[in-house]
């Protein structure tokens, strides 16, 4: 299953540089695929925008823990160490949207810890923090608009909140190398998320988070059903012409 | 994509401190505040700017191409509104 995975040049690090590069690529692999799809041409490219900057991320996080290329088109799916979250399909546009809010809440929080720091991550992370900054405020400002709007904008987005809720309990699973109070951060978090829900008035979800019945083993290796399909397509092209290039 | 009723918004960028902000394009947003993450995301996505303001295009008064003639024409032949009957020194740069 991993015969493919290059050795790491530095083990200490891989775990951690895994872990944040696959949550980075998968993202911005989804978001990617609403080129050509998105409501309207404007948001279109606001998506592209946070796409290209996941994958600035992806590429950095992982050489820290090998060839960037190797990691991200020759791995099987149980190599991969992103949360479920992810992976999760775009869905209508409020599953975007919600999908968004959870992980650049998240990864904000995370970045912004790693950014004070003096670990290996804190350069990327003090650089991308501006970034995420800008997609936590995109998927806010969508969020109050689609809660806040019609009927049936409101009972979308509560839908897609509601329907995701179960995969944000494992962004707070602690990851080997990275030095965050996670404890910390899942109480920042819910109190950032529980905010701007509450202000586009939708109502913070009630199901479990953590435990039996919800999502969480995306960082050992488990994924969920629709990740296969993705990966498919997203590695077909190097899989078929190995070491091609323009 | 579907047809949207959103207002169209003129965007304006400034590109540098000290320069006045310029016409850059238009684009559709439901509101002000997301017309200018629009036009952050639409203009300024290679650092062409530090300063943003978006118009709603509605708000824009222009002057008519039927009325070219009476607006500019008059302008045209009157040199001594130019500038050009003085000498300038050579120490005066970028005039």
């Amino acid at each position: 299953m991993t015969a493919d995975v290059p050795d790491a040049p530095t083990a200490a690090l891989t775990p951690a540089a895994l872990a944040l590069g696959d949550d980075a690529l998968v993202l911005s692999h989804r978001l990617g695929e609403w080129a050509g799809h998105a409501p309207v041409l404007e948001e279109e490219v606001a998506l592209a925008n946070i796409a290209l900057d996941l994958l600035g991320q992806a590429r950095i996080l992982l050489s820290m823990a090998g060839d960037e290329d190797e990691l991200a088109y020759l791995r099987e799916e149980r190599a991969f160490r992103n949360v479920q979250l992810v992976e999760q399909p775009n869905g209508d546009f409020a599953h975007t949207i919600a999908r968004q809010l959870y992980f650049s809440a998240y990864q904000h929080l995370l970045y912004a810890a790693l950014a004070a720091g003096d670990g290996p991550f804190a350069p990327l992370a003090a650089k991308a923090v501006k970034e995420v900054a800008y997609h936590r405020d995109h998927a806010e400002q969508w969020t109050l608009r689609l809660g806040d709007g019609t009927d049936v904008s409101h009972e979308r987005m509560q839908r897609a909140c509601d329907a995701l809720w179960r995969y944000t309990g494992e962004l707070f699973q602690p990851v080997q190398g990275l030095d965050a109070d996670w404890a910390g951060m899942e109480a920042a978090w819910l109190e950032t998320v529980g905010d701007v829900l509450r202000r586009a008035t939708l109502t913070v979800p009630e199901g479990p988070r953590s435990g039996a019945w919800t999502a969480g083993a995306g960082r050992q290796g488990l994924h969920t059903e629709p990740f296969g399909r993705m990966l498919a397509e997203m590695q077909h092209l190097h899989r078929s012409h190995p070491g091609a290039s323009w | 994509m579907t047809d949207t009723d959103w207002p169209l918004w003129e965007v304006f960028v400034r590109s540098r401190r000290g320069l006045s902000h310029t016409h850059a394009g238009s684009l559709h947003a439901p509101d002000a505040e997301l017309a200018l993450r629009n036009a952050r995301d639409l203009y300024t996505r290679r650092g062409e700017g530090v300063s943003l303001w978006v118009v709603p295009s509605s708000a824009i008064t222009a002057s008519s191409p039927d009325e070219k003639d009476p607006f500019f024409e008059p302008a045209a032949d009157k040199p001594y509104r130019h500038p050009t009957f003085y000498e300038i020194p050579e120490e005066v740069e970028h005039l």
